[in-house]
């Protein structure tokens, strides 16, 4: 047991007590960090600028103006821009760009007093559920390295899983939190679109993208989002609404809560063992009060073809600033302008980013807008309908985060059709903007499970309020993976 | 829909990719299985939906026509491949 | 050979709209400042920034939109235009696209024959400007300026109502007269914050069907407008009688060969794949915001012309100079006002000497180193009779070269008119005793020889007499010298 075993409550406790010192916590994660490099975690480890960060902090502490988060170790998935330090988004594209801003999340978490000891390993721009599609190389489950820690905030998860940082941060455009928390046996909260500002975090999917946590339990996830969330002028999509406190809210009680469990969760792609263990989970939340009502989202089964007609149409615009011409990577000797395009971003972006780029080119052309976009808009009208409809009878959602457990590396790489259907159950959320929390509720085969509860548009306090009376009640995030135990 | 190699290439030129020839295939065959995966969407009659183009149902808000960034050229152009003069540098354009 | 086609000509006219700081970035818009000084984070494209809406743009959209008669959308949408170009930095333009701010509209012009036309406004959609590509100095490369990426810019399109290019540029007139009056564009054609494209086709008469066009651009004034509409008229004129089909294409307009040519970076068909941007959220304009803007208007040309017309007994041809500007019409009214409400006297001499000084020294009315008061004063003068209109151009000469008021000018000159009739009749008498025999012609009935008797008393008096007294005085002494 390492002191990063505590949760940030106990951490943050000890810190305010003068029990424990940032710095020392901070030392304990880089030096968790190195012992565990080889799960390739993290793109950048920020050793001096983390320490100088846990000083002050200390130093803020001392003068009793620390809060919460001061104090407290962290890592940022390498897609949110940090001002001088390289983020890279997982891509050769991005390299050697170092970032002259800090984004939004990033500033409210220093503002906290977090110390930022590290930037985390993801698919290249956030595209892919293995994190595999890195330019870094792939992350190892801390479960079991030879499985995949799931993605696109693999990094992140593996890094929280392994205690290498007691939380993180990560973002989720179709599941990228909420499958690698399940796959790595953590909590990892998607938040509302429009809880927490995109200002700052590199654009896969404009209108899918959310940042959010990730931690070991949902009372942690609880204090970071209430320091990432609120209104950004930075960001229009960012909604002007009271950031309530999460965590006064996680105590309430659940008896009488109404819980849906969709059909749709429920079939035929689903992992029997994994089946078994979600409603092991829900007994337990019954055993809490909580009503169960079976409930249909009835056009569940099109948000894959609708995410991916979506999302790679927003990334095909997104990822066109990515020429060469101002920042990122540019190729040898380019004969003419289009030479300069074609092959700085030819050469400097990954098999999968490509393929999402000329479907979301496609899809947008001349000809195949209408049959593809505007489609694909109308399902995602339906597919918000469903939900809507699910919640005038019901409080939350649940049932599996993904289909199965944590997968092989290279199971599905040549295959990107499976590799999508891993986010079958996590895609609708997205692109309903709905607020989902995945915490672990068990394990198949020694590897971790993750229960999904899906809220209602800005109730993350509700959903964060049934996870944490889960964990209250079960202590399956209590588990250490095997890559937890120093080496 | 199937896509052959012509419409890859196309569609990489669209989006300025450089696709090394003998990967020309395989791209054809992933995104024809995508776009498969896609068009079952065609099954449900979405006559009469609204596009739905936003998860949030809001205004834009509107910022005040106030000058609030300062030159940071130098800083910015630490990240640019070339400039000169403060330019950022490109083959020759042609209009 | 020209007789037998018809020209149609529609517009899309970039305004750059006059705020201070970019559409979607707090940059300032400033025109000439080193390279790259004024181009932010937001303006570069860097990763992970947003746009954020400046409110005036849909002010003075909504403003443009309230002056033409337009339909004002409650609900509009900015797209991503999408394309590589390196001026373009993040490799897509936000504009509006299937639901722009402004909708339909109109405005009327005067053509050649002396009648009006109504030219109709397809829309006018806001959207942002992009950066500079220049060529010198670089070896084989071009080096690119970004600080004009994210000027808002008003993009207004006309119907292909014009049907020659002497009508184009009235319209393109008109709709610069209108910017500059509601005062959302400076319409500085040179520096480019008011640019013309011109889409031009030809038809046979009759035709119902519109030819192919071609779209004319890099047009920066509204004699090249002329001059390149008309090229371009011949030209295609020239190549369908020879029996070959006009290309769909985008020309570049060179000013110094006078002469169109297709635009090389434009050759392939473009596939701009517009979808809504999702980074931005629609615009939402509610009655209350439309009145609050409405009131806001200042009166518009056409408006102004008519009430120089009605209240003033102003000319037709005279209002239309007057308004042509917002700046002129507003000088007009400021002379006149000091100028005990002679409009006439005004509109003669802002038309006259003050308009020829001014083109002369290449100024415009509000760099006029006369103000409106100072000329309306010297209006006075000539109004009691203080001066002589003629005397007042020698006055106007000196007050133009800063010499003080017109008062003052007088004074100093001794340019008083000599309006004492005693005074006069002396003059006139030495003259008539100098010159028996003219007067005797006077007398015998040669009237003519008037002019010969005012021209020696103006001469006697420096021309400070008061003509109109040298005249009734020489009549009554001439023909009876005791009278």
């Amino acid at each position: 047991m390492s002191v990063l075993d505590k949760s940030i409550v106990e951490l943050g406790a000890a810190l305010a007590g003068g029990e424990v010192t940032s710095r020392e916590l901070t030392e304990a994660a880089l030096q968790r960090i190195a012992d565990a490099r080889t799960l390739n975690c993290f793109v950048t480890v920020c050793g001096e600028q983390a320490l100088a960060q846990a000083d002050a902090a200390d130093a803020r502490i001392r003068n009793g103006g620390g809060g919460p988060l001061t104090g407290i170790p962290l890592a940022h998935k390498d897609l949110f821009c940090t001002d001088g330090v390289k983020t890279s988004c997982g891509s050769r594209m991005l390299d050697n760009f170092i970032a002259p801003y800090d984004a939004t999340v990033v500033a409210r978490l220093k503002q906290a007093g977090c110390v930022m000891v590290g930037k985390t390993n993801m698919d290249e721009f956030a595209m892919g559920s293995s994190n595999e599609n890195s330019y870094y190389g792939p992350v190892s489950n801390p479960w079991d390295v030879g499985k995949v820690p799931g993605g696109s905030s693999g990094g992140s998860a593996a890094a929280v899983a392994a205690r290498l940082v007691p939380v993180a941060t990560g973002t989720d455009t179709g599941g990228s939190i909420r499958q690698p928390a399940a796959l790595c046996g953590i909590t990892g909260l998607k938040p509302t679109y429009g809880r927490v500002s995109r200002y700052g975090m590199v654009a896969f999917a404009s209108s899918l993208d959310q940042a959010g946590p990730l931690a070991k339990s949902a009372h942690e996830c609880a204090l970071l989002l209430g320091a990432m969330a609120g209104h950004d002028a930075l960001d229009s999509t960012s909604l002007d609404l009271a950031v309530p406190d999460y965590v006064s809210a996680l105590h309430d009680d659940i008896s009488g809560l109404k819980i849906g469990l969709p059909r749709e969760y429920f079939g035929g792609g689903l992992d029997s063992d994994v089946a078994a263990a979600v409603h092991a989970a829900v007994d337990v939340l019954v055993g809490l009060g909580a009503q169960v009502k079976e409930i249909t989202l009835p056009r569940q089964d099109l948000s894959i073809p609708a995410y991916y007609v979506v999302a790679p149409a927003e990334c095909s615009s997104n990822l066109s600033r990515f020429d060469g011409v101002r920042y990122g990577y540019r190729c040898a000797n380019p004969v003419d302008l289009e030479d300069l395009y074609k092959r700085s971003r030819g050469e400097g972006f990954g098999a999968e980013v490509k393929r999402r780029i000329m479907v979301g080119t496609y899809v947008l052309s001349a000809g195949y807008y209408d049959a593809y976009y505007l489609k694909a808009q109308k399902m995602r009208q339906l597919i918000c309908e469903d939900f809507q409809q699910a919640f005038a009878e019901v409080d939350v959602i649940a049932g599996p985060t993904s289909p199965s457990v944590a997968f092989a590396r290279g199971e599905r790489t040549d295959d990107p059709i499976s590799m999508y259907l891993s986010d079958i159950y996590t895609n609708a959320a997205n692109l309903a903007g709905l607020p989902g929390i995945s915490v672990p509720c068990g394990f198949v085969n020694r590897l971790p499970v993750g229960l999904q509860i899906i809220g209602n548009h800005f109730t993350e306090q509700r959903i964060l309020n049934v996870a944490h009376r889960y964990q209250l009640a079960s202590d399956w995030h209590d588990a250490r993976p095997p890559a937890a135990e120093a080496p | 829909m199937e896509l052959g190699p012509e419409d890859v290439a196309y569609i990489a030129h669209l989006a300025r990719l450089q696709i090394d020839e003998q990967d020309v295939p395989l791209y054809a065959r992933n995104l024809s299985e995508i776009l498969r995966l896609v068009e079952t969407m065609n099954a449900v009659d979405t006559d009469g939906v609204v596009p739905m183009a936003h998860p949030v149902d809001t205004a834009q808000p509107l910022r005040a026509d106030e000058v609030t960034e300062a030159d940071r050229r130098e800083e910015f152009q630490r990240n640019a491949p070339a400039v000169a003069d403060g330019l950022y540098l490109v083959p020759k354009v042609i209009e | 050979m020209r007789n037998s086609w018809e020209t149609v000509i529609g517009l899309e006219i970039h305004a750059q709209l006059a705020t201070r700081s970019k559409i979607f970035s707090g940059s300032s818009t400033a025109f000439g400042a080193a390279p790259n000084t004024q181009a932010s984070a937001v303006d570069l494209g860097l990763p992970g920034v947003l746009p954020v809406l400046n409110g005036e743009v849909v002010r003075m959209a909504v403003k443009f939109g309230l002056a033409t008669g337009a339909q004002i959308a409650e609900r509009s949408v900015f797209a991503r235009k999408n394309y590589f170009y390196p001026d373009l930095p993040k490799g897509y333009q936000i504009s509006q696209y299937e639901l722009p701010v402004v909708g339909h509209g109109s405005v009327t012009i005067a053509t050649e024959e002396g009648s009006t036309r109504r030219i109709g406004l397809t829309r006018a959609h806001l959207e942002e400007d992009a950066g500079k590509s220049l060529h010198e100095d670089f070896e084989g490369l071009s080096g690119i300026d970004l600080n004009r990426a994210g000027t808002p810019l008003l993009e207004i399109v006309s119907e292909p109502d014009m049907r020659s290019a002497a009508e184009a540029v009235a319209y393109a007139r008109k709709i610069l007269s209108l910017v500059r009056y509601l005062e959302i564009c400076d319409g500085n054609l040179q520096e480019g914050s008011f640019r013309c494209d011109a889409n031009v086709s030809v038809r046979r008469r009759g035709d119902e069907e519109l030819g192919t066009r071609a779209e004319l651009k890099n047009i920066n004034s509204f004699r090249f407008l002329e001059k390149a509409i008309n090229f371009e008229i011949d030209r295609q004129i020239e190549v369908l009688e020879s029996g070959g089909e006009v290309v769909q294409e985008t020309r570049l307009y060179d000013a110094e060969r006078n002469e169109t040519r297709p635009m090389r970076s434009k050759e392939e068909a473009n596939d701009y794949r517009y979808f809504p941007d999702p980074d931005l959220l629609p615009v939402v304009i509610d009655e209350d915001y439309i009145a609050a803007v409405r009131a806001t208007l200042p009166e518009l040309p056409d408006q102004k012309r008519q009430r120089f017309v009605d209240d003033f007994g102003l000319s037709d041809y005279d209002a239309d100079l007057l308004t042509a500007d917002r700046d002129t019409a507003d000088y007009f009214e400021r002379t006149a006002r000091a100028a005990n409400a002679e409009y006439k006297l005004s509109a003669n001499w802002i038309l006259g000497e003050l308009s020829a000084h001014l083109n002369a020294g290449d100024l415009t009315i509000s760099a006029s180193p006369v103000p409106a008061e100072s000329l309306g004063a010297m209006l006075n003068r000539i109004l009691d009779r203080t001066i002589s209109g003629k005397i007042a151009k020698e006055v106007f000469e000196a007050m133009w070269n800063g010499e003080g008021d017109a008062d003052a000018i007088i004074e100093q000159r001794g340019l008083q008119q000599i309006t004492d009739s005693g005074a006069i009749e002396q003059v006139v008498d030495e003259i008539i005793v100098a010159n028996p025999q003219q007067a005797e012609q006077f007398r015998a009935g040669k009237e003519k020889i008037l002019g010969f008797f005012v021209g020696q008393v103006m001469k006697a008096t420096q021309g400070k007499a008061n003509p109109a007294q040298v005249n009734d005085i020489l009549r009554r002494r001439l023909q009876d010298p005791d009278s």
